[in-house]
């Protein structure tokens, strides 16, 4: 583990203060009286908790682009299907207690008057269960997308348009009730999880401190593949692919594996996230959330992983502070920042960081 | 007994280079140091015949020039012999047996024929010694490439060939900042990784100022003996300056060959080529 994180600063920095935020959250929230300027509101915990998955999933898509230079503009998609699988096994937990009592059947199956759960939810009551398939559900999705789009040899703007493709039909098939999905509504009313209260501050804790150990698992991973001979060859794809192939590497297979794993990492981050903000619905397969996080990784800078996760933390602080006091603002600051990301600070933050850090050596040299 | 088989066994004719393995329906040609061959090779691109008749014997551990007027059908020799271009007629063999028509890029270039293209392609984000790393041969599946680590003896392999290439100073700096001739030392390094028998090596000089030349003709010098070098080049100078067997190329067609001096002398040559 202390090799794969040799000369990585940002990120040995990033696992620090994560695992600070692990110790000092919980105790800020439940030890330290609300009267305290000290204390930190459980909504303010489950935000932060939130940002955490926002992260994961930012690690997930700078894998692939800035690594392995696929523009996936479909990860949401493989984030909102991990949700469903939390938010189908969170709809199990509530049992008899939905409006219409039925131990069986969510609400709004009952609603819809179906009078037996259908085939592809069963086994979701089980949280061992309902996990697997929130690493296999995007992980298979993302395999078989894969599987024929890089045999094909489909790259660059070509691919990035059928990843907006991928997202926005799943958009739209799980606005249909009869998908079975709860349709525009979604997912929600969930009560607990693993038999904890999700209303509760301890749930709420737990649920935060999880986040943060998936984004620590979430960052060695793929640091491991980053720091193996595997990730220079995806470097070495992302500069030139036939090159690549010339030397007697698979590329697509390389794609492949990297690509499914990425996957399966923002379908963990959907998991965490859903039973946090309470709710998901076909919202999350919006092609506007996957550029969005695409703009998360350009800002804090891609091709470092730790950036990634700076940059999702940061754009959702800012969206976060926007949304409240200027709502209308929010679109055309994310648009411009974007804008100016792109012809300003190519590297992002990080990259912006790396050269004050050259000046300020620079000065004192 | 088993001893002497084992002897008999290295000394046969027909399997004179023991990586090289036999195929049906070829007799050995009787020439016993013949790495590359070609015979009565034809190809012709919609009409126009841009290999006639070529016929070419390479020895193991030769350092060969070829060379030609522009469209001589060089570069296209060597898509025949790698694999990438199929011929009309004639034959290609590797060895005293294999026969390199019917055979796909990836399994000539397995079979141990590397090829160093026109243009110098290295992975610029990477350090040197990455780039060496990578094209080291070995099991290149995604799983074993995720658990790779460098062995003492490929560890040993790689310093051998940057200190051949001349790049052990900068190895750990970036490829992407390298002056165009460290770029093509640096691929023909790469080809070295894969441990091939022939390299195949098209105008290496293309581009370089005099001093780089002079380093690449030492590379090259050192290099044969181990391997099987074929030069492609242009800059007459610098055929000079290898100064091994030359081979001038005009229409296709073998227009002279022997040392630099004999092929100066030739008449048709001093008419296609160096008279111009
Ligand atoms: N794929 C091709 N299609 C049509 N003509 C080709 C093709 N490849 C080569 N040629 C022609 O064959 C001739 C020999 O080309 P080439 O082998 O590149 O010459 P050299 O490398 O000696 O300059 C040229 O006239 C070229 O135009
Ligand atoms: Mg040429």
């Amino acid at each position: 583990m202390f090799r794969i994180l040799k000369g990585d600063y940002g990120g040995q920095i990033l696992i620090a203060i994560v695992i600070a935020a692990c110790a000092l959250v919980p105790y800020l929230n439940l030890y330290v009286p609300a009267s305290s300027p000290f204390h930190l509101s459980t909504f303010t915990v489950t935000l932060l908790g939130k940002y955490l998955t926002y992260a994961l999933l930012a690690l997930s898509v700078d894998l692939v682009w800035g690594y392995l230079g696929i523009l996936s503009l479909g990860h949401g998609a493989f984030f909102a299907l991990g949700g469903y699988a939390m938010g189908m096994y969170l709809m199990r937990q509530i049992g008899d207690r939905g409006v219409y009592g039925n131990p069986e059947l969510p609400d709004f199956m009952v609603f819809l008057n179906w009078d037996a759960l259908p085939w592809f939810w069963q086994g979701f009551d089980m949280f061992w269960f309902a996990m697997l398939m929130v690493l296999f559900v995007p992980g298979l999705l993302a395999y078989v997308f894969g599987y024929l789009a890089f045999r094909s040899r489909v790259t660059g703007v070509y691919l990035s348009i059928i990843t907006q493709a991928l997202t926005y039909a799943l958009l739209l098939a799980f606005f249909r009730n009869e998908m079975g999905f709860g349709g525009n509504n979604g997912l929600t009313d969930f009560k607990d999880i693993l038999g904890f209260n999700l209303q509760s501050d301890a749930t709420r804790i737990g649920l935060f401190i999880a986040s943060g150990i998936a984004l620590i698992l979430g960052y060695l991973s793929c640091r491991a593949i980053v720091a193996s001979r595997l990730g220079r060859v995806a470097m070495a794809v992302r500069d030139s692919e036939d090159r690549v192939r010339f030397i007697g590497y698979r590329v697509d297979k390389v794609k492949l594996a990297i690509f499914t794993f990425s996957a399966v990492l923002a379908g963990v981050a959907g998991a965490l996230y859903v039973p946090q903000v309470g709710i998901i619905n076909p919202g999350e397969f919006s092609p506007l959330n996957s550029i969005e996080l695409v703009i998360w990784v350009a800002v804090g800078g891609r091709g470092t992983l730790y950036g990634a996760a700076l940059g999702a933390i940061v754009v959702n602080y800012a969206k976060t502070y926007l949304t409240g006091a200027l709502p209308e603002v929010w679109l055309f600051a994310l648009g411009s920042l974007f804008v100016l990301v792109t012809l300003y600070l190519p590297q992002g933050i990080v990259g912006l960081m790396r050269r004050r850090q050259k000046e300020i050596g620079h000065e004192t040299a | 007994m088993k001893q002497l088989d084992t002897l008999r066994e290295i000394m046969r004719p027909d399997e004179v280079f023991p990586f090289v393995h036999s195929q049906k329906g070829l007799e050995p040609i009787t020439d016993r140091g013949v790495i590359l061959s070609l015979e009565g090779v034809n190809k012709s691109f919609d009409g126009f015949k841009a290999i006639n008749d070529l016929n070419m014997a390479i020895d193991a551990g030769e350092l060969r020039c070829i060379i030609g007027p522009n469209g001589a059908g060089k570069t296209t020799m060597m898509d025949i012999i790698t694999g990438k271009t199929v011929p009309d007629t004639g034959r290609v063999r590797f060895g005293q047996t294999m026969n390199l028509l019917g055979m796909s890029e990836p399994e000539i270039a397995q079979a141990g024929i590397g090829r160093k293209f026109q243009k110098p392609t290295v992975f610029e984000c990477l350090t040197v010694a990455e780039n060496l790393e990578l094209a080291m041969h070995g099991d290149k599946s995604v799983w074993a490439t995720f658990r790779a680590t460098l062995s003492g003896e490929q560890q040993d392999h790689l310093d051998k060939v940057l200190t051949t290439i001349g790049l052990q100073e900068g190895a750990k700096g970036q490829a992407g900042s390298l002056s165009h001739g460290q770029k093509q030392w640096l691929e023909i390094g790469m080809l070295l990784m894969q441990r091939p028998h022939v390299l195949l090596v098209d105008e290496p000089a293309a581009g370089m100022t005099h001093q780089e030349m002079d380093k690449t003709t030492e590379l090259l010098n050192a290099l044969a003996g181990d391997h099987t070098v074929v030069v492609v080049e242009h800059d007459m100078d610098f055929v000079r300056s290898i100064a091994r067997r030359v081979t001038v190329l005009h229409q296709g067609h073998v227009l002279a060959e022997g040392t630099m001096d004999d092929v100066q002398q030739d008449q048709r040559v001093i008419e296609v080529y160096l008279g111009e």
